[in-house]
């Protein structure tokens, strides 16, 4: 029995992607790159009033232009259901029907009305001119507080009002906070500070568009979705519920997709009508969505107000945190918006210790597009509240923010698996050392002397530093807890191991990446435990025909849930290698030793390589008595906790405090996401979400005007940052396995997100402090940093 | 229809055009060059980005019939006897890529602009870049390649 020798360990080091050859070479599948023979192209007729009643449509010029083949308005174009919402938060929630396209009126500019097929793409566009439909304008409401007045226009007749519902955490959470803050706040020796923060609605902008490619065997009633998905397992099921064709005659294909960041975790509209189209025409169809048309027909994120409360001792010690959300959820409720507010629910505490915690939301309709899941979803936005309100609570108690910040933090000594005062439990961290790590990185009392030392200057140019010390919940999640929230599906994932008969291994994961890496990190984990070569694992996913079960990519749960799947799935495999191998070796299991691909009967050198046992698994010719041939296993991963990364970010600023503008002068990151399989892709996972972190907090901002028009409505008019607007980023780590799972990994896709923005504007206000500014609302652009502090001096 | 012959990666491709076929899309879609992505409607994303007679240009605001006579280079055309060009290698080893949608049109504004500045400092190579968008790398790893190519 030969011994095949492997010399280093692949797990935990950076190995270069096997995603990129194809990417680097103009190679890859992206949806718009695919095309099949006989394809139509498909159009969306759109409103173009936020709230607009349809009197009529008028389809005969469109269906008379040549190379026209079909028009349809919501009347004609049948569905078994509507569109999917996954996530009723409670019984009060108020779920209108989302028909794909709209029957009655229209409820956000961008509505899809009407539908046309063409020969070609360009004839599509024509045809949509072409479509002439009667429209009764309505008074429009694009503010989340106006929209709750009782004069305010309503988005959805049937419910007599915007509100789509409140979630309480005394009442709907299947774990008790801690204590009621009333108390804490009646305390007359407590301080307590109230700050209300407006977060700004936006528009994910993943470089690919999205888009759907419909195949169709019409004789067999078979049909092939292929689209620009991080959830083609869900989108399959949800098409099923939606077109009423069984799963087992649907197959979704997630091929290359050119990022996600949530706004491809969707059931859209043109999923269904594309595949509804490829079924009536008997056609296959294509439709591309266009950037400007994607601003309105896309997901949008975050929009909220949020009203945060603190009470502490006034030597520091907080006591008390009191929230309450009202959050836009555009004019349908999508995917799981309704739980958006809420998956920061155990959050707003951030990583402190407190005795009592309060939070509740509000969902409501508007008339603009609908929001769900943007990176971070819920967390972010828990983030920011509390650390923004750390530093106003360190400016009240004239405290150091980070003395402030160490006072309160949870001690290493906690954990692991500490319950938080919001309920949950948090399974590691060490709070102090990742902020430790951050401020020596910084060299934080040189920034502090040096600030001091301009400002007695008078330099112009006002210098401030800004700290988010953050934790999140994430790698989504324990089913138990879904399922006492209401959520529509479970949270494993699966995975499947199996050898080939000549040694290669062929890994198929439930979870869908779209640029995260997940294909190089899963083959490193395979290849380290079975003990194979990197290069002879092939990891595939995105197909529901190749991979039938999973629950996909969002919420930082590829490697949290996907790759832990697969090492559970490696277990099963190297048990039963270890049954085979005792059998070929004839001596007992237990005098086994694996290491490196080998089973060594201890004290020996006689092994056998796991390469050699698949291929005899496979030959079958000589197995233990009632042994199935094959060397593979499947696992269904249900992950016991969610995963609680965390970390300490430091933003340094220079603020012209006469243009207002702010030019990020340093970008710290310090990350804590336990045992990182590859550090070069956890590095590129930060810097990605801190981009669009530092995005989010100084250019982005989805503006409508009064009457519901989207203003910042193209990529010229929405500031997407390039490479000058962005500064180098300073990222380092620190390691607190996960005692959640063997290999001790926490995900981290969402972490620069969630971490970055309270940096920043802390970092502004920091400052603008010395000229009496204590807040900046986000986006903080140059004209809103001048408006406060023309404001704050006169 | 207007019929066109652009010398694309070094070769002679003759097609019948619309007047108002975009460049990109004649690549894409009657050259069958999808390399080139697109990921804007307003000239705003780079990810078109392909070289127009050796210079790069934004391929969905150059109309086909504009390349008449002309060469083009695309993501495709830049290996040479199937080594990958140098600044493809560098957005790999790294890690200047994740999605990769971006990649092609980042990679040729990155090769044009090394050719106009062989010793960018940092600075200069996000100025240079300035028209390609990318979502998902916040840029420090593509000056970190640029770089790598530019110190090679
Ligand atoms: S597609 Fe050409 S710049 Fe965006
Ligand atoms: S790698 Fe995804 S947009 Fe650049």
């Amino acid at each position: 029995m030969s011994v095949t020798e492997r010399t280093s360990k692949v797990i935990g080091t950076s190995q270069l992607r096997k995603e990129d050859a194809e990417l680097i070479t103009g190679r890859a599948r992206f949806v718009d790159n695919i095309t099949v023979p006989g394809m139509l192209w498909v159009g969306l007729v759109r409103s173009p009033f936020a709230h607009a009643r349809i009197n009529g449509i008028d389809v005969a010029k469109a269906r008379e232009l040549p190379g026209v083949v079909a028009v349809y308005t919501g009347d004609e174009l049948e569905f078994a259901a509507p569109l999917f919402m996954a996530w009723p938060i409670n019984d009060e929630v108020k779920n209108p029907p989302h028909h794909p396209l709209t029957k009655d009126k229209a409820r956000y500019a961008g509505d899809p009305v009407a539908v046309v097929v063409a020969e070609s793409r360009a004839l599509a566009k024509d045809a949509i001119e072409l479509v002439d439909v009667d429209w009764e304008q309505l008074p429009a409401v694009t503010d989340i507080r106006a929209a709750l007045e009782p004069d305010a226009p309503i988005v959805h007749e049937e419910f007599g009002t915007n509100n789509a519902g409140s979630w309480i955490l005394e009442r709907d959470s299947p774990v008790p906070r801690r204590g009621p803050t009333a108390p804490f706040f009646d305390d007359p020796q407590l301080v307590k500070i109230k700050q209300e923060y407006r977060l700004a609605r936006l528009i994910p902008n993943a470089i690919e568009p999205r888009g759907v490619v419909v195949d169709v065997n019409a004789p067999m009633g078979e049909y092939t979705v292929y689209s620009a998905t991080q959830i083609p397992h869900i989108l399959r099921t949800t098409l099923t519920i939606t077109c009423g064709i069984p799963e087992a005659k649907l197959r979704v294909v997630a091929p290359d997709v050119g990022g996600g960041f949530g706004s491809k975790l969707e059931i859209y509209p043109e999923d269904a009508i594309c595949l509804a189209l490829a079924r009536k025409l008997g056609r296959p169809v294509k439709w591309i969505e266009e950037r400007s048309e994607g601003y309105l027909a896309t997901l949008h994120g975050r929009e909220m107000i949020q009203e945060i409360e603190l009470a502490a001792t006034r030597d520091g010690v907080l006591k008390a945190v009191r929230v309450n959300l009202t959050a836009s959820m555009g004019a349908y409720l999508r995917l799981v918006a309704p739980g958006i507010p809420m998956l920061g629910a155990w959050l707003y505490h951030g990583c402190y210790e407190c005795d009592a915690y309060d939070f509740q939301y509000t969902n409501v309709f508007t008339n603009n597009t609908f929001t769900d899941a943007y990176r971070g979803a819920g967390r972010p936005e828990a983030t920011y509240a509390i650390e923004r309100s750390m530093d106003a609570l360190a400016r009240e108690l004239g405290m150091d923010p980070v003395e402030l910040r160490r006072k309160n933090f949870i001690a290493k000594d906690k954990f692991p698996n500490y319950t938080i005062a919001s309920g949950l439990t948090v399974d590691s961290a060490d709070y102090h050392g990742t902020l430790d790590k951050c401020l020596e990185v910084l060299d934080y009392d040189a920034l502090r002397a040096e600030q001091k030392a301009r400002r007695e200057r008078g330099d112009r140019k006002l210098l401030g530093v800004g700290f988010s010390t953050w934790n999140e919940m994430c790698g989504l999640a324990p089913t138990r807890v879904l399922a006492a929230l209401n959520y529509g599906a479970g949270g494993w994932d699966a995975a499947t191991i199996e050898f080939m008969p000549t040694g290669t291994v062929r890994v198929v994961t439930g979870v869908s990446p779209h640029g995260q890496g997940s294909v190089t990190v899963f083959a490193q984990v395979v290849a380290d435990q079975l003990g194979v070569d990197y290069d002879d694992v092939e990891v595939l996913h995105g197909d529901t025909q190749v991979s039938p079960l999973g629950m996909d990519t969002y919420g930082s749960r590829g490697v949290a849930v996907g790759s832990v799947a697969l090492h559970r799935a490696g277990e099963k495999i190297i048990a039963k290698a270890r049954t085979l191998a005792a059998h070929e070796l004839e001596c007992a299991e237990e005098d086994l030793e694996f290491e490196g691909g080998n089973f060594t009967v201890k004290g020996t050198d006689r092994s056998a390589n796991i390469k050699g046992l698949a291929f005899n698994s496979w030959t079958a010719h000589n197995l233990p008595d009632g042994m199935e041939p094959g060397l593979g296993a499947t696992e269904l991963y249900d992950p016991p906790n969610f995963s609680w990364p965390n970390g300490a970010h430091c933003c340094v600023v220079e603020v012209d405090p006469d243009t207002g503008s702010v030019d990020t002068v340093r970008y710290i990151a310090v990350d804590d996401c336990g045992v990182q399989l590859n550090p070069m892709l956890v590095e590129g996972q930060v810097h990605g979400g801190v981009a669009q972190g530092i995005a989010e907090a100084l250019f982005e901002e989805a503006r409508y005007d009064d009457e519901g028009n989207l203003v910042t409505g193209t990529m010229t008019t929405y500031l997407v940052p390039g490479p000058p607007e962005l500064p180098p980023f300073e990222v380092h780590d620190t390691v607190t396995p996960s005692p959640t799972n063997a290999m001790g990994v926490k995900g981290i896709g969402e972490a620069g997100t969630i971490a970055a923005p309270p940096a920043v504007i802390n970092a502004i206000v920091d400052a603008l402090s010395p000229l009496g500014v204590k807040n900046v609302e986000r986006p903080a652009t140059p004209e809103r940093v001048w408006r406060a502090i023309q404001e704050a001096r006169s | 229809m207007r019929s066109i012959a652009i010398t694309v990666n070094g070769v002679r491709r003759e097609l019948d055009v619309e007047p108002r076929q975009l460049l990109v899309y004649a690549l894409r879609e009657q050259l069958g060059l999808t390399g080139t992505n697109v990921g804007c409607d307003t000239t705003t994303c780079g990810a078109c980005t392909v070289h127009l007679d050796g210079e790069s240009v934004k391929s969905c605001t150059v109309l086909a019939v504009q390349a008449d006579g002309r060469e083009v280079t695309t993501i495709e055309g830049l290996q040479s006897n199937g080594d990958l060009h140098e600044m493809q290698r560098a957005f790999h080893e790294n890690h200047a890529l994740q999605c990769g949608y971006c990649t092609p049109g980042m990679i040729m504004a990155a090769t044009s602009l090394l050719k106009e500045h062989p010793d960018p400092s940092d600075e200069e190579i996000r100025y240079g870049l300035e028209g390609n968008l990318c979502r998902c790398t916040g840029y420090h790893n593509i000056v970190k390649a640029v770089q790598a190519v530019a110190g090679a």
